[in-house]
């Protein structure tokens, strides 16, 4: 093994040597489990010290966790009437979120792919835009909204499509990434447009993919639109942050009970309307 | 002549297509259907704020963070601040994933009778309903506000999706294997250590990196209710505009997501590829 192969773990721990019957020399690399078990050591005991985790406060006071699951049965099932507003709130939140954020993050990822853009600066700085959107957490896109558009159904749907547009957008460009351009040279070579020839070659290609992301993304904002009511961008959050407010855990119960079932259904129809497409 | 007879083919073939006009009638007929419906919801309420201004002032601050509580080394600065965050995410992950084995395990149709399995699908679907501040606000309750409740929080949040994957890996696993290492005469530990952990071992660690990824993003949400890392901060500057502040937060998180991202898919590569 001639050193220009070797990384600086190899010249530290030096690989065994091996001679083999023909008279070759064959050489084991040091094993890096170690190294990478002591790394993940040093970075559990920083942070047991930093988060400041004790068994002890666990096991001693961990009853007190039940007190409230405990309290939330049975439901308050009187309360059932009032959550269908807001859980309605919270599906046409994340059905229209998903539905923009999703519709126009396509330019946006055929800008970002490298098999049809062929312009460097384009490529990266679609790419960094999309990540910077991916890093904003949706918690903090909802506040901003609810700042811009006032407290209501508006600012969740936005935060909502924000949080879509950035993955589904990065999905998007890396399934265009992968896409057989064999078709899309051919719709070329016949005298097609680019618009036209991604149109005829690449969109139906992408299509099934696209649309499952797409799904599998509103299945998620379902349970994410649930947690935006908190900072007032309306739906079921909002009902929920103040049924915690005033302990009626009951009612909390019977909230989380209709979500639960919700959730159930829509990543059961979605599920279905996937196994369909591929 | 030949070239007629082609067309013809083509045309044929053409004819013979499943006819989906209808079809894609009605969806795109559904879709509007939905879309409107979810559209009657839409109202823009009067913030009483200029929105336009506060757009600027956000923007602003982004652009102009404020540099001082940045770089500030006590515990009141960002660069603490993240640290907590990570270690919130980083323990959380790993308590979460710990636990999600077994139950990843009595959930997985190949290895348990299917009512089981069933019962522990329903389990998880449950476990991962409960937002997040639900849950930190019931960890309060035990261990009072800080990072610990952050942790426990993420790490019954991580069950979930973790759980999920775990289960479709163990469902594809090769089982093939484990009788011929039965018919080596292999006892239950060898079984484990050379028939299920070399198949399940990179696609495990895999998910949990992924996972750590999506809890640092999450961990924002545990600020709310004071559950420890730099959501409150975040929150407490938004809610009282101090745009300055927010961009040094924004910036800090911002940055410290894109390296963990770039690093975690560099790790998954390397373990997809083996």
């Amino acid at each position: 093994m001639n050193t220009s192969e070797m990384s600086l773990f190899d010249k530290i721990f030096k690989p065994k040597p091996y001679q083999l019957p023909n008279g070759k020399v064959s050489y084991e690399r040091a094993s890096r489990t170690p190294l990478i078990l002591l790394l993940l050591l040093i970075m559990t005991v920083i942070s047991v010290k930093v988060t400041g985790f004790s068994f002890e406060t666990l096991v001693k006071r961990g009853h007190e966790f039940f007190t409230i699951l405990f309290a939330m049965f049975p439901p308050k099932w009187s309360y059932l009437n009032s959550v269908w507003g807001p859980l309605f709130d919270t599906i046409k939140m994340s059905l229209l979120g998903s539905f923009i954020g999703s519709v126009l993050c396509v330019p946006f990822a055929v800008l970002a792919a490298n098999n049809i853009v062929k312009n460097k600066l384009v490529l990266a700085v679609t790419k960094v835009f999309l990540s910077i959107m991916r890093t904003l957490p949706t918690l903090v896109t909802a506040l901003i909204a609810t700042y811009i558009f006032g407290l209501g159904t508006l600012a969740g749907t936005t935060a909502i499509a924000v949080f879509t547009f950035a993955y589904v957008g990065k999905q998007l460009y890396e399934i265009i990434d992968t896409v057989d351009m064999g078709a899309y040279e051919a719709c070329e070579a016949m005298g097609l447009s680019k618009p036209q020839a991604l149109w005829r070659s690449v969109m139906p290609q992408v299509l099934p993919t696209y649309l499952s992301t797409s799904l599998y993304c509103f299945e998620g904002n379902v349970r994410y639109a649930a947690i935006l009511g908190y900072v007032g961008a309306g739906g079921l959050g909002l009902i929920l942050n103040e049924k915690i407010g005033w302990r009626e855990y009951s009612s909390v119960g019977m909230i989380l009970i209709v979500l639960f079932f919700t959730v159930v259904l829509i990543e059961y129809i979605s599920h279905y309307i996937r196994s369909k497409l591929t | 002549m030949n070239r007629d007879r082609i067309s013809k083919e083509i045309e044929e073939t053409y004819a013979k297509e499943p006819k989906t006009f209808a079809l894609k009638l009605g969806i795109a007929f559904i879709v509007v259907l939905l879309l409107a419906w979810s559209s009657s919801t839409m109202e823009i309420a009067d913030s009483g704020l200029d929105g336009m201004k506060i757009a600027a002032g956000i923007v602003n601050g982004i652009f102009h963070p404020d540099t001082e509580l940045l770089f500030d080394p006590t515990t009141q600065g960002v660069g603490y601040l993240l640290l907590e965050t990570v270690c919130i995410a980083f323990l959380g992950t790993i308590v979460g994933a710990i636990l999600a084995v077994p139950l990843a395990f009595i959930s997985a149709t190949n290895i348990v009778p299917k009512p089981v399995a069933v019962v522990g699908r329903v389990f998880i679907m449950a476990v991962r309903t409960i937002p997040a501040f639900v849950y930190g606000l019931m960890f309060i309750r035990v261990t009072g506000p800080g990072p610990f409740a952050g942790l426990l929080t993420m790490s019954l949040c991580s069950i979930g999706m973790v759980c999920k994957m775990y289960i479709e890996y163990i469902e594809d696993m090769d089982t093939r294997i484990l009788e011929s290492l039965d018919a080596a005469g292999c006892n239950l530990f060898q079984k484990i250590r050379y028939g299920i952990l070399p198949q399940l071992f990179p696609d495990f660690v895999s998910t949990i990196i992924y996972r750590f990824d999506i809890n640092l993003r999450d961990a924002t949400v545990l600020g709310l209710v004071g559950a420890g890392g730099i959501g409150a901060p975040l929150i407490f500057a938004m809610n009282s505009y101090r745009w300055n502040e927010v961009g040094a937060i924004l910036c800090g998180l911002i940055v410290l997501i894109l390296i963990i991202e770039v690093l975690s898919t560099k790790i998954r590569t390397k373990l997809a590829r083996g």
